[in-house]
């Protein structure tokens, strides 16, 4: 008996990293993703996904901020006047919104200059504010870290995805403007000199309609149809 | 949530507190960063006026190859930086890479300095100008060489702030679109030429091509070319006249 309740009381003690947190990070990745499902912040899913570099940077930074934001949202949660719930929230998030930026700018700013005005407009991503009100408002503080945890990375997982196949068919190249830049299908620019250099597909010709916004739309469209046709589940939702 | 309906002082003390703290942390982490952005800026402007003579470096190098140092190294001993204002007169004691157009553009007509990078190679010279004007949505800027004759074009960049992707970013994503410059004359008759035409370029010396869809960026680069390379002309005329 006494060890039944002893278990009973370690149970309660809610574990640092068990299920439920896994399912925290996890859920955000697939069933309950940002973009394919709930359809937030596709603004910048369409505008900065024509390099994969970039998009890295950007799936970080955003993945930084919800976590963060969540995580002091929460700590607070109890103080915030009711009244005054939504300035408060947006304080929190310009604040670290700006921090990350000046990060960024220190650390790599050509990055900086490319993704532009994308960085400060995180603070307008629905799914920081979002997570902000269906979930560190409730909940204890690591736990709404991992959840912003998982949501920004169930964001930038979209993100990458569509930035591989725009740059791969906008551009021939993968991680273009990193230390890594490879060139995966297309002509090289040494092809006429020696065409043993050629790539895979050296006849392939960049897809234009690729590089701009509107094929991340087609692409996110996809990718939501084919997530929809794996877990019929999700149909009902929307 | 169980938010309770709070008094007016503790929002107040709730706000004041919540606001110095944001303060605070912003203003701590600009004083670490400033030092390593503002060194950044630096070697990425450098970078951006040395692409206009990509080409004419020597030595087969280019600029994506430098290191920062050798970007710093090349700027220190092949670039001599003039400041002069707009009645074409040198103004001593001054570094042009200290000019930021973007403050000149609010001076009064006339009043305005203009930065001006000499580069040399081994054989030729060549005129750096800068230029600002505005595009679509924002603020635009370039570097244009010129070379020794003072009226053919060796290579432009050109800049933007908040351009649309894939439209009028294009100025600067699209290696093409400043490449059309390469060789191009600005003057005809002592004016300002040079111009992007919507729908093609007619005169093979003094047009080049618009952008598709980025029309206003496009007339946006045009307007900053002919008003910013004039600002230079009462220099080039007396550098011409020696």
């Amino acid at each position: 008996m006494a060890e039944i309740l002893e278990k009973v009381k370690i149970e309660e003690k809610e574990p640092f990293f068990g299920p439920k947190e896994k399912k925290l990070l996890l859920d955000p990745l697939m069933d309950n993703n940002p973009v394919t499902v709930q359809i937030l912040g596709v603004c910048s899913s369409l505008a900065i996904t024509s390099l994969v570099y970039p998009s890295i940077v950007m799936a970080i930074s955003v993945t930084l901020v919800t976590a963060f934001s969540n995580y002091f949202t929460s700590l607070v949660r109890e103080y915030i006047p009711k009244q005054v719930r939504m300035i408060v929230q947006l304080v929190i998030i310009a604040t670290l919104v700006t921090i990350v930026e000046l990060a960024l700018k220190a650390l790599n700013f050509p990055i900086w200059k490319q993704l532009s005005v994308y960085i400060g407009l995180i603070i307008t991503n629905c799914i920081v504010m979002g997570r902000l009100e269906a979930y560190a408002m409730a909940n204890k503080p690591w736990r709404s870290f991992l959840d912003g945890i998982g949501n920004g990375l169930g964001y930038g997982a979209i993100l990458v995805i569509v930035a591989i196949i725009r740059e791969i068919l906008g551009k021939g190249t993968l991680f273009a403007g990193s230390p890594v830049e490879i060139k995966i299908i297309g002509n090289n620019a040494t092809y006429l000199i020696d065409t043993t250099t050629s790539t895979m597909f050296g006849w392939y010709a960049n897809n234009n309609l690729m590089v701009l916004p509107a094929a991340a739309l087609f692409i996110i469209g996809i990718l939501i149809w084919i997530h929809r046709t794996i877990n019929p589940k999700l149909v009902d939702i929307s | 949530m169980n938010l309770m309906e709070s008094s007016n002082k503790y929002i107040i003390t709730f706000i004041i507190i919540m606001t110095v703290v944001a303060a605070v942390s912003l203003a701590g982490m600009r004083e670490i960063t400033m030092s390593a952005s503002t060194k950044n800026e630096e070697i990425f402007n450098k970078r951006s006026i040395l692409l206009t003579v990509n080409e004419y470096l020597g030595n087969g190098l280019s600029v994506t190859d430098l290191s920062d140092d050798q970007v710093l190294k090349m700027f220190n001993e092949q670039v001599e930086q003039v400041v002069i204002n707009q009645k074409g007169e040198v103004v001593p004691k001054m570094l042009a890479e200290k000019i930021d157009l973007a403050v000149e553009k609010k001076k009064p007509e006339g009043e305005r300095l203009l930065p001006l990078f000499v580069f040399k190679n081994d054989k030729e010279k060549f005129y750096i100008l800068s230029v600002r004007g505005s595009g679509l949505w924002d603020e635009i800027w370039g570097n244009i060489a010129v070379k020794s004759d003072l009226n053919t074009i060796a290579g432009v960049t050109f800049d933007h702030k908040g351009e649309t992707p894939g439209l009028g970013a294009e100025i600067k994503d699209n290696p093409a679109f400043p490449g059309q410059f390469v060789g191009k004359q600005i003057f005809r008759d002592g004016e300002v030429a040079i111009l992007v035409k919507k729908g093609g370029s007619q005169d093979k010396l003094y047009e080049v091509d618009g952008i598709s869809g980025a029309t206003i960026t496009g007339d946006g680069v045009s307007e900053m070319l002919q008003r910013g390379i004039s600002y230079y002309l009462p220099y080039i005329e007396s550098i011409e006249n020696k």
